[in-house]
């Protein structure tokens, strides 16, 4: 039975990041395209001139043959929460909820009415209305995404909430903590920005594309200046965004920073690895905790304890994490059965004892200490990825947009080459982040109260198998459709001028 | 129990109910799809009827979405329960949905791997799998499911799981039962005439909405069998209902029926529906320069879902009844949110009329010109 669960639960898990990996192939380009699409058709509203139009019809359609395939994606990892966590979506269901459903109230309707005046309105609205269309198209895209990085965050960073043992789950009780908890902003800042990398590199690689067949020159160089603008912009804030989101990963994920440096034996003055034996000395602890000298602490140095946490505490050895995890537990059992027996003494000592284990409870869960060691090669590679790609395209986006306002970006073919080329690394860079953030967290479901063992729904490992493969089939053909769509829509080119 | 934390259980499974019944009228767009290689006889009329559909599919969606995230966030126990218990069911209704979501945008597109035949027969599959699985899955809330529910597993460290489904089938059973069935057929056919009166009423094109027309009896007298033995059957039944002060479950005669007489504005809202969807019909099948048919029995349609939804819900009564052990039932306060949080979720929901305002302007200036066979020569965004 609980090798069956342990199946279970990595199929469930591998479903998970099957279909959030898919998912997050469609989404970046998404948000990116929605910028550079309004502010195409800005200037066409502005100027009046066709050329901008047609300019913004182009990246219009292959924004629409990407949105379809997000939205359908995204419908199952909603529906997962409940069909594969189940015990998740009790325990945490009040507070992670309510993000989910005022998603779907304020954003997925905006998105799905205006998109419909963006594809079919051209001649049905005015161009005002029109360019409005477009840009809450994007905006109703952007606030989903909002939303759906509080509820990730709060999985990271769970605040604004208590345990009540009468209905044996987290409650909320402060909704702008968990809405705006600094861990959401930064979260949504630098995931938000960096899809907009994303977009701009795939509107100057499609660009290049065209400069590469001495196809539509003019169409190729606007939309590489607009997407280099935006681009630079983007990555700039990205790299500050990411610099904020690893302060507080080390301030409140120190398990996950030690994973993504692959930092064992912790101390102060800690290097920052670049790559191999490339180290910059005292840098991690210099952007940890902001002062060169400070202490980092280690893999090791985690499950061991007994040094101080970002809070002044002392923390604790896992081990007496687990134990005190397991005294939560059994508290929380004890209160039930008082609260059966109607045994109200009992059911106040039973409440005291869990109320102070509380912060351990999920450490309950975990059988060994160290099960609480995430795949510290994963986390550790991928967030190199990550970080190296993000600031290549920082000189590549200046590089475009130098050569722009110099007026021989359409002379280099070699830029357009890699240009190109740059296409599959955006994409690779923007899922690197990803698993950095959700491998980099494991094994918990929500940090220190809910590991994912517990998290699950009672099904047997062959049911969630038999739905991975089928989910891994739908995917991969619907994926290879779009791919062959988008690149006979591309090879088509814009509309002929009028 | 405070008052407002009952008020906002009531208000919350009201907007619960709201969605679902505007998910019943949307999936028009399910229905219409399941009437493609039906009512268009060539390429040029089933392009016409995928783009009639084509700029709804989204509002569908989105709402299917929005319904389970309403629910998540108000009932969690029913997210937890129903979706991780009836895991198969919820599964091939979300397959259903998958695939007509990309099948809209890819059929026409050159290079879509699998061919335009291919993604219509998507849209159908959808048209048909999508209601008949929707309607099955509520009439579970009447009929009852195979699960047990206990919190107190959360303290098993080894098997922590609080809701389990009583079989191996996980959903699938729901579809054993012939009464389920029944309103999965009614819904069916319901979305097929609701699909239908949409194309009369968008559509410009005489032939083919002659065809339309002849089709509304052929759907239209299965929709009245299934949907009137359902209904009897379900109001002569015996319910699930809770006593309120103990919060004990137990079955009541004719529990259903004494919701409806018991709280009058269900009744008139349910026979209102009725004659709302009877009418649209009448306006469909008799009327022949009549368009309006669909904003009639769309509004029943709205109207006798809310009613019934409301009926599962309301007076007592528990809206996710366990056959397995009846106490695991979940009702409206074993299951919600606490009262901060539904608190919070009411203060956002103001903005729902806000929201319905901007839709219902969108969609009639969208509408405002009928669809014809120009419309599809000339528009290079066509479906």
């Amino acid at each position: 039975m609980l090798d069956n669960l342990d199946a279970m639960t990595d199929w469930s898990r591998a479903q998970f990041a099957l279909t959030a990996m898919y998912h997050w192939l469609f989404v970046p380009l998404t948000l990116g395209m929605a910028v550079i699409m309004g502010v195409m058709e800005t200037r066409y509203v502005i100027s009046g001139q066709d050329f901008w139009k047609r300019t913004a019809r182009f990246w219009m359609r292959l924004f629409g043959i990407n949105f379809a395939i997000g939205i359908a994606t995204g419908l199952i990892l909603e529906f997962q929460f409940g069909t594969n966590w189940s015990n998740y979506s009790w325990f945490v269901g009040d507070i992670f909820g309510a993000p989910l459903a005022i998603e779907g109230i304020l954003a997925f309707f905006m998105e799905a009415t205006f998109i419909a005046v963006m594809f079919f309105g051209w001649d049905k609205v005015s161009r005002k209305f029109h360019l409005a269309s477009t840009w809450l198209t994007g905006l109703g895209a952007t606030l989903s995404a909002w939303w759906i990085l509080v509820a990730n965050s709060w999985m990271q960073y769970p605040v604004g909430m208590t345990f009540n043992p009468e209905t044996v789950r987290n409650e909320m009780v402060d909704f702008l903590a968990v809405a705006f908890s600094p861990v959401a902003v930064m979260k949504f800042l630098h995931t938000v920005l960096s899809s907009w990398i994303v977009g701009a590199v795939f509107v100057i690689g499609v660009s290049a594309w065209f400069l590469l067949k001495r196809r539509e020159k003019e169409f190729a160089l606007a939309s590489m200046k607009i997407a280099a603008y935006t681009g630079l912009f983007a990555s700039l804030l990205t790299l500050y965004s990411g610099d904020k989101s690893a302060y507080q990963v080390a301030q409140y994920q120190p398990m996950k920073l030690a994973a993504m440096e692959a930092l064992y034996e912790g101390g102060t003055r800690q290097p920052l690895t670049l790559v191999g034996e490339w180290k910059i000395p005292a840098m991690l602890s210099f952007l940890a905790t902001r002062n060169a000298d400070g202490y980092v602490p280690g893999i090791r140095n985690i499950l061991a304890g007994g040094h101080t946490a970002h809070n002044g505490a002392q923390a604790l050895p896992a081990t007496e994490k687990i134990a005190r995890g397991k005294t939560a537990i059994a508290a929380l059992s004890d209160f039930r059965q008082a609260q059966k027996d109607n045994d109200k003494e009992k059911m106040e000592k039973s409440r005291r004892t869990l109320e102070e284990n509380i912060p351990y409870f999920g450490y309950g869960y975990i059988h060994n200490p160290e099960d609480l060691v995430p795949n510290v090669w994963l986390s550790f590679w991928t967030f190199r990825i990550m970080v190296g790609f993000g600031i290549y395209f920082i000189a590549f986006f200046a590089l475009v947009l130098f050569l722009s306002r110099k007026k021989t970006l359409s002379e280099h073919r070699w830029l357009h080459r890699i240009a190109l080329w740059s296409i599959p690394c955006a994409f690779i860079a923007s899922q690197a982040g990803w698993v950095v953030s959700e491998v980099g967290r494991q094994p918990w479901a929500i940090q220190d109260m809910l590991p994912v063992n517990a998290a699950i729904s009672d099904l047997t490992s062959g049911t969630v198998q038999s739905t991975f493969f089928i989910f891994l089939a739908l995917f991969s053909v619907l994926f290879i459709a779009e791919i062959g769509i988008m690149i006979k829509a591309i090879q088509q080119g814009p509309e002929p001028e009028m | 129990m405070e008052s407002t934390y009952i008020f906002l259980q009531h208000y919350w499974w009201f907007v619960i109910s709201l969605l679902g019944s505007l998910l019943v009228f949307l999936l028009f767009v399910q229905g219409g799809n399941s009437l493609l290689f039906r009512l268009g006889k060539n390429e040029t009329e089933r392009s016409l009827l995928v783009n009639a559909t084509g700029g709804k599919w989204e509002f569908t969606f989105t709402t299917l979405v929005t319904f389970g995230g309403a629910f998540f966030a108000s009932f969690p126990l029913f997210y937890s329960t129903s979706f991780g218990g009836a895991y198969w069911l919820w599964m091939f209704i979300l397959f259903g949905f998958v695939l007509q979501a990309v099948s809209y945008e890819f059929q026409s597109k050159l290079g879509n791997l699998l061919g335009k035949r291919t993604y219509q027969l998507f849209l159908v599959l959808n048209g048909v799998i999508g209601p008949v699985l929707l309607g099955c899955a509520v009439a579970t809330f009447f009929n009852g499911s195979d699960f047990i529910v206990s919190k107190s597993n959360i303290t098993d460290s080894r098997i922590p799981v609080i809701s389990h489904w009583g079989n191996e089938w996980h959903g699938l059973d729901a579809l054993t039962d012939p009464w389920n069935l029944m309103l999965g057929m009614a819904v069916f056919f319901l979305t097929r005439l609701l699909g239908n009166l949409y194309f009369i009423h968008i559509i410009q094109h005489k032939e083919l909405t002659t065809r339309c027309r002849r089709q509304l009896p052929t759907d239209a007298i299965p929709f009245l069998l299934f949907f009137l033995a359902f209904v009897i059957r379900t109001l002569l039944k015996d319910g699930f209902s809770v006593e309120p002060d103990t919060g004990l479950i137990f079955m009541e005669p004719y529990k259903y029926f004494h919701n409806l007489t018991e709280i009058p504005v269900l009744l008139v809202l349910f026979l209102a529906g009725i004659c709302g969807v009877l009418y649209g019909l009448f306006l469909g099948i008799f009327r022949q320069t009549s368009t309006h048919g669909f904003w009639f029995a769309s509004g029943g349609t709205v109207l006798t879902v809310l009613a019934l939804l409301l009926c599962a819900g309301y007076n007592h009564t528990a809206y996710y009844p366990s056959t397995t052990d009846l106490q695991s039932s979940l009702t409206l306060s074993n299951s919600c949110s606490s009262l901060f949080t539904l608190r919070i979720m009411a203060y956002i929901s103001i903005l729902i009329p806000f929201v319905v305002a901007y839709i219902a302007y969108v969609w009639r200036v969208m509408n405002r010109q009928p669809l014809s066979t120009d419309d599809i020569r000339n528009n290079q965004d066509k479906y």
